[in-house]
């Protein structure tokens, strides 16, 4: 995230990790005039050259199993929480640049963290993180008369990568089409079904999975309260070993300890080429913004490089009904007689919310009422009969607004209830 | 402190899923030259020494400047005054104590002057931001040498790559989507056995629910046979009356209703692609009818003699067919069930991968399994030399031409680039480097655009609008853009070392204006 409060006189002098010459390659893009530049661009020769501020937000410690692709790690630095190795090197490599790490969560921080960013950059691990910051983004717009308030947008700058593919992203809250906008680009992961994995395995995968998800937890084999923890060589290898019984049994070839591995944790594979990619794509985003020397991507770069090097760049569109950053709240439309589980499958399954687990409440006779909260353990056993009952039962009205929180979004959801029958 | 084999594996695990070890382990052998530690020079070598490249060499005669720290994240502000080669070699090396990295305190020029065989020892010489004179002499060395040479340059927000190799061969290019190999159409006798050991009529719900599809295809293509002549369904009319005769298939309830018979619907969808016809792709029939393939001598190399043992299995034992790939999709069916049929394939694989690897051994000696599932997949790669590319005779007029239809396409990027060449050469200089310079410079450069396009007789028009932003580029370099093509060379030189995945053919053009990009053959 670039927070550049104070614009850097380039004249140079000695003095606070200066020197002559040091900023000649981009001077040439702030302080000349030219026939492509943005129309508020401004050449002038009071170059804001750096991006002094950056805040860094990552919940890791470093893997030795990325010091195959991450730059700023090294050997020594493997249990160290990635956000503070990253910050102590850039601030040693690159004088006068001031790096602020934070080992959290980006879900551990609220509006008055994010609100004090220019630019907000992610190279997140999930599309449930991706959303988050998105409708933190988005919670964050003032309205006026139904129109943005330009100096409330954030500009989010978003890169993903999995292999030899990756993309680019940027997306201006309120204005171009946001995560949401676009959730069929991140198709929901396909799981096995549960009869081939217990009792019809074909791949080696479908072995693991039995293991991973049946027998785990019938053996317990490091004890009642262990969970399989990928990171843990030992469960790894319990995990492997067992996988090999399992397709012997049915004379079922290729079950490796890599391939073990990699169904256990959910490896994607990845280089540091791909990456670099990505990220320079996304640093020449931040640049354009910061500086508005150009106009940025508009909106969307996919670049694979598996035969030969293709990107395609397009202009994703906003979707009206958008869940997150259109302002209506949304309309639902079941019978009376549906159940409220039906409402819940809609949440999950319907491809363009992809909620993981929706809690859902509703103003009933003037009190909030929780109809279902699974994230609670005595609140989900006191609800689920709920689940059963039809939303007539339960007392709502056609017309009724129900709210829903999930982990997909920092704010809640309005749906608004309509009765077909 | 060297790494264990053990930890080597967990370093490297995410990118052994895409190159496999052995993949790793050429790697590990190579040797890499690079030429110029510009920021565009060590952002490619940064990916390449990360993933483990077994050694590099920069060659720089430069002395640091502070414009070179400032852009450069393996220079440091005590590197100023120290040669290039030597201040970035040491930050680089320090990434991964597997590579071995090397350094020459010269220009490319001297070498080439004193001694150009110095070059022959490298798996593959990248040459970053070198003016065209050094690029042609470097070109030529190489060539003649066959070793691969990789041109990068970032000059303002643009990003060009060039590839020169005579001929590179692809084993495994990993293609994404290829159609599978399921000799439906012309099954071996080991598949029409195993198809004849089911009887649908008679099978119990549960087996007849749980077939493969595979198996359930070829069923009733037998039937369709006979009562067509011999004649598989061809055009949509025919493969539609054809996925009916298979819904009839399905089971039914008492009642008449069709029973949920998903390993149906699966046979239904997969119709089509089914149905195609196997046969030797036309780009595989090409390298059999290739010179390299047909005279096959002491010198040849291995990849052509495999080819060639591939070219007399089909004639041979393969009978107009390559050898079988030997893998199946994943589909609806028992355990045993899908086994048995996967066994069947894989083992026509393995044996058609020997009489491949006999083929071998009376031409040569090696094996013949790796290139045997390959087979369709086979790809050969020329790039044309740097001298073909610039000579009048046979610069590529069509595709330069006929991509300037569109005046704001890459191309004119490229000749913009080969024009500032030529201001370059007139003015040992390039255009707009000091402020005082750009308003100036944009008339002299519009000269050299000029007498490119006259020279080459190219009939285009070049808006001044980009001769302008040329002279404002000052021939910057830009740390993002030379990063975004630091891992795009990079890749393409794992692709060369490792001959795995197919590299670009042979100009890449990255506009960071627009975030878009093309590849051109020129």
């Amino acid at each position: 995230m670039a927070d550049s409060d104070e614009p850097m006189v380039v004249e140079g002098g000695a003095g606070d990790g200066e020197w002559e010459g040091r900023w000649n390659h981009i001077q040439k893009f702030l302080e000349r005039p030219g026939p492509f530049t943005h129309p508020d661009f401004e050449a002038s020769s009071e170059a804001l050259s750096g991006f002094h501020n950056i805040h860094v937000v990552d919940m890791d410690t470093i893997d030795l199993s990325n010091l195959n692709r991450q730059f700023l790690f090294r050997l020594k630095d493997v249990g160290q929480p990635k956000a503070e190795v990253a910050a102590d090197f850039i601030n040693t490599r690159i004088p006068g640049c001031c790096v602020v790490p934070h080992f959290k969560k980006i879900q551990d921080f609220d509006e008055t963290f994010y609100r004090q960013f220019h630019i907000i950059v992610c190279g997140l691990d999930s599309v449930i993180a991706r959303r988050w910051m998105n409708g933190m983004l988005l919670s964050l717009l003032v309205y006026e008369d139904g129109v943005v308030d330009p100096s409330s947008i954030i500009p989010l700058i978003d890169g993903g990568t999995e292999g030899f593919k990756g993309n680019a992203r940027v997306i201006l809250p309120g204005i171009t089409a946001c995560i949401d906008c676009t959730l069929e680009l991140y198709p929901p992961q396909i799981n096995f079904p549960m009869c081939t994995i217990a009792s019809m395995p074909r791949l080696p995968e479908h072995c693991v999975e039995y293991v991973r998800m049946l027998l785990w937890p019938k053996d317990k084999p490091f004890g009642d309260t262990v969970g399989l923890d990928g990171d843990d060589p030992e469960h790894i290898k319990w995990v492997y070993q067992r996988s090999l019984e399992r397709a012997a049994e049915f004379s079922i070839t290729g079950v490796t300890y890599r391939l073990t591995q990699g169904v256990v944790k959910r490896i994607i594979p990845a280089v540091a080429s791909t990456n670099a990619v990505i990220a320079a794509a996304c640093a020449t985003e931040v640049f354009k913004i910061a500086s508005s020397a150009y106009a940025p991507l508009n909106n969307y770069m996919v670049f694979n490089d598996v035969d030969g090097l293709y990107t395609y760049t397009f202009e994703a569109e906003r979707k009206d009904n958008c869940s997150a950053c259109s302002q209506v709240p949304l309309d639902m439309r079941f019978s009376s007689s549906s159940t409220l589980q039906e409402v819940l499958d809609y949440l999950t399954e319907s491809s363009y919310l992809q909620m993981k687990s929706p809690a859902i409440t509703a103003s009933v006779e003037g009190k909030n009422k929780t109809l279902y909260l699974q994230t609670v353990a005595s609140i989900e056993q006191r609800t689920r009969p709920n689940l059963s009952k039809t939303l007539k039962e339960l007392g709502l009205a056609d017309g009724q607004e129900l709210a829903v929180a999930d982990v997909t979004t920092p704010q809640t959801m309005l749906f608004r209830l309509s009765f077909t029958s | 402190m060297a790494a264990t084999k053990a930890s080597k594996e967990q370093k490297y695990d995410r990118q052994l899923r895409l190159w496999g070890d052995h993949g790793q382990e050429v790697l590990e052998n190579a040797h890499v030259c690079l030429i110029n530690a510009t920021a565009s020079g060590t952002e490619i070598l940064k990916n390449l020494v990360l993933p483990g490249i077994g050694a590099f060499t920069i060659i720089d005669g430069h002395t640091v400047l502070g414009e070179d720290v400032g852009n450069n994240f393996f220079l440091s502000q005590n590197s100023i005054g120290r040669n290039r080669a030597q201040a970035a070699t040491e930050l680089l090396q320090e990434l991964n104590s597997d590579v071995s990295g090397n350094f020459v305190e010269e220009s490319a020029d001297q070498l080439l002057d004193n001694d150009p065989e110095f070059f022959h020892r490298f798996s593959i010489v990248i040459g970053v931001q070198l003016s065209e004179s050094t690029r042609l002499r470097l070109g030529s060395v190489l060539w003649a040498v066959g070793v691969p040479f990789l041109v990068c340059w970032t000059y303002g927000l643009m990003g060009y790559m060039r590839l020169v190799v005579k001929e590179h061969t692809v084993i495994e290019s990993h293609p994404d989507n290829a159609l599978e190999d399921l000799r439906l159409d012309r099954p071996f006798s080991e598949l029409t056995d195993h198809i004849q050991s089911y009887q649908l009529e008679s099978m119990e719900k549960k087996d007849h629910s749980h077939t493969p599809w595979i198996v359930i295809i070829a069923k009733f293509l037998e039937t369709w046979l006979t009562e067509h002549d011999g004649q598989p369904p061809k055009n949509y009319k025919e493969k539609e009356a054809f996925r009916q005769m298979i819904r009839e298939g399905i089971l039914k309830k008492e009642n008449g209703v069709r029973e949920d018979e998903e390993n149906f619907e699966e046979a239904v969808k997969n119709v089509n692609t089914a149905l195609n016809p196997t046969k030797v792709p036309s780009s595989v029939e090409d390298l059999f009818n290739s010179e390299q393939c047909t005279n096959i001598t002491s010198q040849s190399a291995a990849f052509w003699v495999m080819l060639r043992a591939v070219k007399e299995f089909v004639l041979h034992e393969g009978k107009g067919c390559l050898p079988a790939r030997g893998t199946i999709p994943d589909m609806i069916s028992d355990s045993q069930r899908f086994i048995n049929l996967q066994n069947v394939y894989r083992d026509k694989a393995l044996q058609d991968a020997a009489a491949v690897a006999k083929h071998v051994e009376s031409l040569l000696q090696t094996t013949g399994k790796v290139l045997g599932k390959n087979a369709a997949f086979l790809r050969v790669v020329h790039c044309r030399s740097l001298a073909e590319e610039y000579a009048v005779e046979s610069v590529n007029k069509d595709e330069i031409t006929s991509c300037m239809d569109s005046p704001d396409s890459e191309m004119v990027l490229y000749l913009m680039l080969r024009s500032v060449d030529r201001f370059y050469q007139q003015h040992s200089r390039y255009p707009g480097v000091y402020n005082y310079q750009v308003e100036e410079d944009i008339s002299k450069l519009k000269l050299c655009v000029t007498s490119l396009l006259q020279e080459y007789n190219l009939n285009v028009s070049i808006k001044d609008d980009y001769i302008h932003e040329f002279c404002r580029y000052g021939a910057a370099e830009p740390h993002t853009v030379a990063a975004f093509l630091g891992g795009a060379a990079a890749q393409e030189v794992i692709k060369m070392v490792s001959h795995q995945f197919v590299p670009f053919n042979n100009t890449f053009i990255y506009n960071a204006m627009s975030q878009t990009s093309a590849t051109y053959q020129l």
